[in-house]
């Protein structure tokens, strides 16, 4: 369950944006995970939870787009989705490919701020 | 960064939308970073090791250390657990230097750990270092150590669908090591059907059978090491 230290490494980096903008308040955190980044959705949604309390992100958000995994196919000679993360062939030509073009993402892409004027 | 566009989110709340683009694990990587150049400068070639509980890690590196020690190399391990310091105890009967990393509730390595118990030790005067990281095929697969090469171990006793069980980390890994071969025949395990499980999750692995207890396949196991340093050493002159 290291869900818990990525939701806390998510806050501090939510934080830090924030504290650019005069400290205002977090709405939402826009996330992209991949399905093979060893994270697992369910279990972030719940550590950040407990982790946002008493922080800036206490009413926000988490908006996750979850990827996935693609490789790139040696015989289709482009990128193609793969079966699955247990079978990483291409999803067309049944090619295993040892080249992962997507899946591995653990990334912060944006972040939503309330309007300084409708803070209270 | 770009400029905050106006934006509403799903309350119903207008939100200035700002664009970050960073990675979460950004500060381990920088730290890992650090760490594989400071191994590079100081011609120290580092090995982890990732496997459940029970695979036969601490066994296999106990053995390794002591024969890598005999073959005139230069080597040292840190060991990361929860609690104890049982594998280090273990390990120090090679003879080497050996710490331990007790991470508490923490479930696996990260980078900065593996620095903060570096701390005075001279690398310079080390050829080989292993890492073993927490008894768990989960979590230490999101995590960057600075290593050269990453092994992930299973047992023949674990079966042969570890692999597809725990894709993430045998993906993340460079060798797949299977250990105790010595009991392959007892538990009637399927070699083939597990080196196909490994290749399905990470195509063209490379893979070893061995056995620490009896030392089958320890010596195309050290020489597989020494060829990998060398290999790096050579592709980083």
């Amino acid at each position: 369950m290291h869900e818990l230290s990525i939701a806390i490494r998510i806050i501090d980096i939510a934080e830090e944006e924030s504290r650019k903008h005069d400290d205002a308040c977090v709405m939402a955190v826009h996330l992209k995970i991949g399905c093979m980044s060893g994270v697992v959705i369910e279990a972030l949604l719940s550590a950040f939870e407990i982790a946002r309390e008493e922080t800036l992100l206490a009413h926000a958000e988490l908006k996750i787009e979850a990827l996935p995994v693609k490789v790139r196919c040696p015989k289709c000679d482009c990128e193609q989705l793969a079966d699955s993360i247990q079978c990483l062939c291409c999803s067309v030509c049944r090619t295993l490919s040892p080249e992962i073009t997507q899946g591995r993402e653990l990334e912060v892409v944006a972040v939503e701020l309330e309007p300084l004027e409708t803070v209270q | 960064m770009t400029d905050p566009a106006l934006h509403r989110s799903t309350a119903g709340v207008a939100t200035r939308l700002v664009q970050v683009r960073t990675k979460i694990l950004k500060q381990n990587d920088v730290v890992a970073r650090r760490l594989r150049q400071c191994f590079h400068q100081n011609g120290v070639y580092v090995v982890s090791l990732v496997s459940s509980p029970g695979s036969g890690k601490t066994m296999l590196l106990e053995q390794t250390l002591t024969m890598m020690r005999q073959r005139g190399h230069r080597v040292a391990a840190l060991v990361g657990d929860l609690a104890t310091e049982n594998d280090a105890a273990r390990l120090k009967r090679a003879e080497v230097p050996v710490r331990q990393i007790t991470t508490g509730t923490v479930c696996h390595l990260e980078a900065e750990m593996l620095e903060k118990t570096l701390a005075g030790w001279q690398l310079n005067e080390l050829d080989y270092l292993f890492v073993e990281n927490v008894g768990n095929l989960v979590c230490p697969a999101t995590y960057d150590l600075g290593e050269d090469l990453r092994l992930v171990l299973f047992s023949t006793t674990e079966g042969e669908d570890k692999p597809l069980k725990y894709p993430t980390i045998f993906n993340t890994a460079d060798m797949a090591v299977i250990t105790k071969m010595d009991l392959a025949e007892v538990v009637e395990f399927d070699a083939e059907a597990a080196h196909r499980n490994i290749h399905a999750v990470r195509p063209e692995m490379e893979i070893l059978e061995l056995s620490a207890k009896s030392g089958a396949g320890m010596q195309q196991w050290l020489q597989c090491l020494e060829a990998h340093r060398a290999a790096s050493a050579s592709a980083s002159t």
